[in-house]
């Protein structure tokens, strides 16, 4: 069992996964280079937070070009479990492996603090760990992760129980649905705006985010 | 071959809420500028390129404008494109 952690230029939040995925919860973990369309032997990939490629035009807009990206279109194709945080969710929505696009917070600024979230689907293994309904705690970062989709596509996510994780207690960014994260139709990816890997260690704050990265070993 | 200027104009879709106009629009009424009903920004990006007509000069800008410099889901796009000699591209 093996994750692989994608690294492009301008990802920052690479080794705090792997340091979580490692580290935390002692599951095998490998850096992937973007260059790289070796995926081979890998049960499940990651895409970090960060600022890809600087943000430059879009976040995420020249991520998807990547030499990685190809093979990662495969990878899923052929069932493989695909988690993209922050930037990595930004990515997933420009490659259009996940709806919608993820667009400059509503008031503009940065928001670096933890939120409150709803578990909202049990439908795929990702949040099989909690309870339908559960309140957790993580921690969010980005100038950018305001949610936003057609009423079609939104209709579409409720109608695949794709809405997976809710904002409550306030809307940090505007998000349509106070959508916080989302699962494809296939149930083998899920783009999330918190950060799951810096909430695995008691020390530094809370563990809510444990239970999404033990998820990567996870049977679909 | 041909050369071509072009300038790409990328705007963000009516339905898409644009926090950044609406804090320039408030800014300006600060200014003192006022009558401001509508402020959306964008875009604009300036391209050279060569081609050997504009019909296909048009179609490797058309295809650069969807895939690469808009997301359609949330932005739209127009192109203004025009030859120019070779010796006028600096």
């Amino acid at each position: 069992m093996t994750i692989g952690v994608v690294v492009f230029p301008g990802s920052n939040c690479d080794r705090d996964v792997r340091w979580a995925t490692e580290g935390c919860l002692g599951m095998k973990t490998r850096f992937l280079w973007h260059e790289t369309t070796d995926l081979g032997g890998l049960d499940s990939i990651v895409l970090p937070g960060g600022f890809s490629y600087g943000d430059y035009l879009r976040c995420g807009a020249i991520a998807r070009f990547a030499p990685l990206m190809s093979s990662l279109i495969d990878f899923v194709k052929s069932g493989g479990k695909v988690l993209g945080i922050c930037n990595g969710f930004q990515i997933l929505t420009e490659i259009g492996l996940l709806p919608g696009a993820l667009t400059r917070n509503q008031k503009l600024n940065f928001i670096c603090r933890d939120v409150s979230l709803k578990v909202t689907s049990s439908r795929t293994n990702w949040l099989n760990g909690y309870n339908h309904g559960e309140h957790i705690s993580l921690p969010i970062a980005h100038g950018e992760g305001r949610f936003q989709c057609s009423l079609n596509t939104l209709n579409q996510l409720k109608e695949n129980d794709s809405i997976a994780l809710q904002y409550t207690d306030g809307n940090p960014n505007g998000s349509i649905e106070n959508i916080a994260g989302i699962t494809n139709s296939e149930g083998n990816i899920f783009g999330l705006m918190p950060h799951p890997e810096r909430a695995c260690d008691s020390m530094t704050g809370g563990i809510d985010g444990k239970r999404i990265l033990e998820a990567l070993i996870g049977t679909n | 071959m041909p050369n071509f200027q072009a300038r790409v104009l990328v705007s963000l879709r009516p339905s898409v809420l644009d926090p950044a106009g609406e804090a320039a629009r408030s800014a300006a009424s600060r200014l003192g500028v006022d009558g401001i009903g509508k402020l959306r920004i964008g875009k604009s990006i300036e391209l050279e390129l060569e081609a050997p007509d504009e019909t296909e000069a048009r179609r490797r800008l058309e295809l650069l404008s969807e895939r690469l410099l808009s997301n359609p889901v949330i932005e739209d796009w127009s192109l203004d494109l025009k030859q120019v000699s070779s010796n006028k591209i600096a």
